[in-house]
């Protein structure tokens, strides 16, 4: 059974919530709703178990619109999974996974298929408190007490509204381990509204992205958490990777970029050594290129992680003639060129860094954060790593001095 | 399965409760009556329906009206024939029983409106009167005593009648485009409950010398029943049990909220508009007979829920058969004594205090 959300529009006292929203989910397939708070994740899923009706478009179960179901036949194709519960009477677990029975069962009778509540609270590994209350139960358990109800309803379509949210990283892992068994063993279509954009990307086999009410982009979890689009999503800095353990996309948000640096800022690196300069130049909200690189070394990984522009040469290899120009031309177009001492004469560091105007060298030899100002112009400017931003900012004002005493040393 | 058989073993033994608090209080008495006497009297009392037959009458409306409407008769068999002195048969069988089984019936039927109505506003302080039906039955019942010409058809109809436009009107007033909100029928309820109110009050400064009836009716009292009155209330509140039994497994998924419920297949408004239609009902006709009772649909339930759970399939029946046992036992107490009481100072003053105790140790917290 495929649930198909169809160009839908929802309105939610008078407001627009969610605008021309298209999904499609197939048997066996996990998808992840992600987005910032307030993007319409929850509505969308609302939409999708009917519980709101769209203005515009339409939910499909097996080609049936959704809304237009009585709720008992809906009930037996979608079932949700709540982020919480508001059952305040002491209910027992046993008696909460018998609600999700409800439309299977008829007014005077009992239960067609009588162990389906034990299977639900054994599938969600609740069986041991059956007989506690609902109320005496951690964030966790009674969140797969919800999974389990849900399950008791035997539907092809599982839809679950922050299942980890307020979970701690084990039973975030369990509980996902389970909903992606869900999805594999038993053919069902499975949507989970997921804030936490790793954990979406490793267990999903799609992402929606929606932000603002819209889709930005859906797909597999590599096409869809590009920065850039995360960036655009959630407003906020995020460094993405590979997961070296999942090999999963993998996102690391990054604070807002403290400082209002807006020069442009050149880093020669090499292996390691700029990677540590590059964050902070990124905090400070410099506009950062980067090269030449090792291709596949930390400060290659790291530049792409922030989205640097980056000039690349196989590893092992002195850079050629090619990335050597396009580096100088980085480096020409730069109000200054940044390079770790380390690596002040990796490949033909050298002669960039000769060519460059503004030439800061990072070193962890120089004490204290202020530019030391007796160093070799040769070299150009040497700071301690604390020191380069405030370095980078002096430079308009040095820059003259630095340019006229640097003239002489020019070809 | 499981629900089933608690719930069978929790009413069977709350109705047996209720026959033996029954059974006792028609042994007390100005005359004293054997338990022994008391157990014949009510078993050769015992009356099989065998054949029901309507005709039509007519039903006498405000300014000498009169519309078509219908009466009945009942023929009864009474298979059993003890011999029990003469005087004791009467006394329990036409004076003490009629109100004893009343009093059964009245609180039966608070009792499982007011565990509806807790459930339905999942909230503690609701009972069976929150949507205004007591209200509405005070203002039919008061201004048929004080102005019998105005309401011909008799305190208990206009009551009845009263009390379902009152609990109609509410209803009313909180829905809007298909859907009523609990909270604002709530508000609602609480506005109208106050409006009526003053009604009442008005017409009692009008009701010139009735006041006193008035006032005793305002009281809630079981003092003037017959079977007559049985026979009106009874099968409108075993029916209303009947239906709102049948909606326990709904009422349970209802307090999940109402959009886990529709999740979960539940008809929201639907089913929201048959409970809180029936559970009016119910209580419209126990007020109708009875007057207002307090306490009965606000304490009975809550004590049941700590024994029985909150499972409602099993908290129904047993807060219905409690009720009448506790209304019974009450009402016993209120005839008793040297001065006869209206029972509805009797179920306050014991409810009120016994609220508090629970509102001091347990029962808010769980709720």
């Amino acid at each position: 059974m495929t649930l198909d959300v169809r160009d839908v529009d929802v309105e939610l006292g008078g407001t627009r919530i969610l605008e021309a929203v298209s999904a499609n989910v197939a048997d066996g397939r996990l998808v992840g709703v992600v987005g910032p708070n307030g993007a319409g994740k929850s509505t969308l899923l609302r939409a999708m178990n009917g519980i709101v009706e769209p203005v515009a478009g339409a939910v499909l179960v097996d080609e049936q619109a959704v809304h237009d179901l009585p709720s008992k036949a809906a009930s037996r194709r979608i079932a949700s999974v709540p982020q919480d519960t508001h059952l305040g009477f002491e209910f027992t677990v046993r008696e909460t996974v018998e609600m999700g029975r409800h439309a299977h069962v008829p007014r005077f009778g009992s239960d067609p298929d009588p162990g389906a509540v034990e299977r639900a609270m054994e599938r969600a590994d609740v069986a041991r408190f059956a007989d506690r209350a609902i109320t005496s139960l951690s964030g966790g358990e009674k969140q797969r007490v919800l999974l389990a109800r849900a399950l008791a309803q035997q539907t092809p379509v599982l839809l679950l509204d922050e299942p980890t949210a307020s979970l701690d990283v084990n039973h975030q892992v369990r509980t996902l381990e389970l909903v992606r068994g869900l999805a594999d063993d038993a053919e069902r279509a499975v949507v989970a509204a997921i804030h936490d954009l790793d954990l979406a990307a490793r267990y999903c086999d799609e992402l929606v992205l929606v932000a603002d009410g819209r889709v930005l982009d859906s797909g597999a979890p590599v096409e869809v958490l590009t920065p850039q689009a995360v960036r655009d999503a959630f407003d906020a800095r995020v460094a993405v990777g590979t997961d070296p353990v999942t090999g999963e996309p993998t996102v690391t948000p990054l604070p807002e970029a403290t400082g209002d640096l807006d020069n442009s800022v050149h880093v020669l690196g090499g292996g390691d050594a700029a990677t540590p300069l590059l964050g902070a130049l990124a905090d400070a909200g410099a506009d950062v290129t980067v090269g030449p690189v090792a291709s596949g070394s930390l400060d290659h990984e790291t530049a792409t992680r922030l989205n640097f522009d980056a000039v690349t040469v196989p590893p092992f290899t002195a850079p050629g003639t090619d990335a050597v120009a396009r580096a100088g031309e980085l480096v020409d177009e730069a109000d200054a060129t940044v390079v770790p001492e380390a690596a002040a004469d990796w490949g033909k560091n050298r002669r960039l860094r000769r060519d460059a105007a503004g030439v800061i060298v990072v070193s962890d030899d120089v004490a204290g954060d202020m530019p030391e100002n007796d160093a070799p112009l040769a070299d150009g400017l040497r700071v301690a790593p604390a020191g380069l931003v405030e370095a980078i900012g002096a430079l308009d004002v040095a820059h003259e001095q630095f340019a006229l005493a640097d003239g002489g040393d020019r070809d | 399965m499981r629900a089933f058989s608690r719930a069978s073993a929790w009413t069977v033994g709350t109705f047996g409760v209720l026959v033996a608090v029954m059974l006792a209080s028609a042994t007390i008495g100005p005359v004293d009556i054997s338990a022994g006497s008391v157990a014949l009297a009510a078993l050769d009392a015992l009356a099989v329906p065998t054949a029901v037959t309507f005709y039509a009458s007519t039903m006498p409306l405000p300014l000498g009206a009169e519309v078509p409407w219908f009466s009945f008769d009942i023929a009864y068999v009474s298979p059993l024939d003890f011999p029990v002195p003469g005087q004791a048969q009467y006394i329990v069988g036409e004076i003490r029983m009629p109100r004893i089984v009343l009093g059964a019936v009245v609180g039966a039927g608070l009792a499982i409106a007011g565990a509806v109505m807790q459930g339905f506003f999942r909230n503690p302080m609701a009972d069976p009167s929150i949507i205004g039906v007591s209200s509405g039955a005070a203002v039919g019942a008061v201004t048929a005593i004080a102005f019998p010409l105005l309401l011909p058809m008799g305190v208990q109809m206009s009551a009845f009648a009263g009390a379902l436009a009152a609990a109609f009107g509410v209803y009313m007033l909180a829905t809007q485009n298909g859907r009523t909100p609990v909270a604002t029928l709530l508000l609602a309820g609480v506005a109208v409950q106050t409006f009526l109110g003053a009604v009442t009050s008005y017409v009692i400064v009008h009701s010139g010398r009735s006041i006193r009836e008035a006032m005793y009716w305002l009281m809630g009292n079981l003092n003037a029943a017959g079977w007559h009155d049985v026979e009106l209330a009874l099968p409108v509140v075993v029916l209303g049990s009947v239906v709102l039994l049948a909606y326990a497994r709904d009422l349970n998924v209802l307090l999940a909220g109402e959009e886990d419920a529709h999740t979960l297949g539940v008809e929201v408004e639907r089913t929201k508009r048959v409970l809180l239609a029936v559970s009016s009902i119910v209580t419209a006709a126990a007020v109708s007979v009875a007057g207002v009772i307090g306490f009965v649909g606000l304490i009975v339930p809550h004590v049941m829920r700590l024994l029985v759970g909150p499972d409602h399939r099993v908290l129904l029946p047993t807060s219905a058969l409690a009720g009448g046992a506790f209304l019974v036992a009450a009402d016993t107490f209120a005839r008793a004594g040297p001065a006869e009481l209206p029972v509805g100072i009797v179920t306050a003053f014991v409810g009120a205090p016994f609220f508090l105790y629970l509102l001091r140790n347990r029962e808010v917290h769980a709720l």
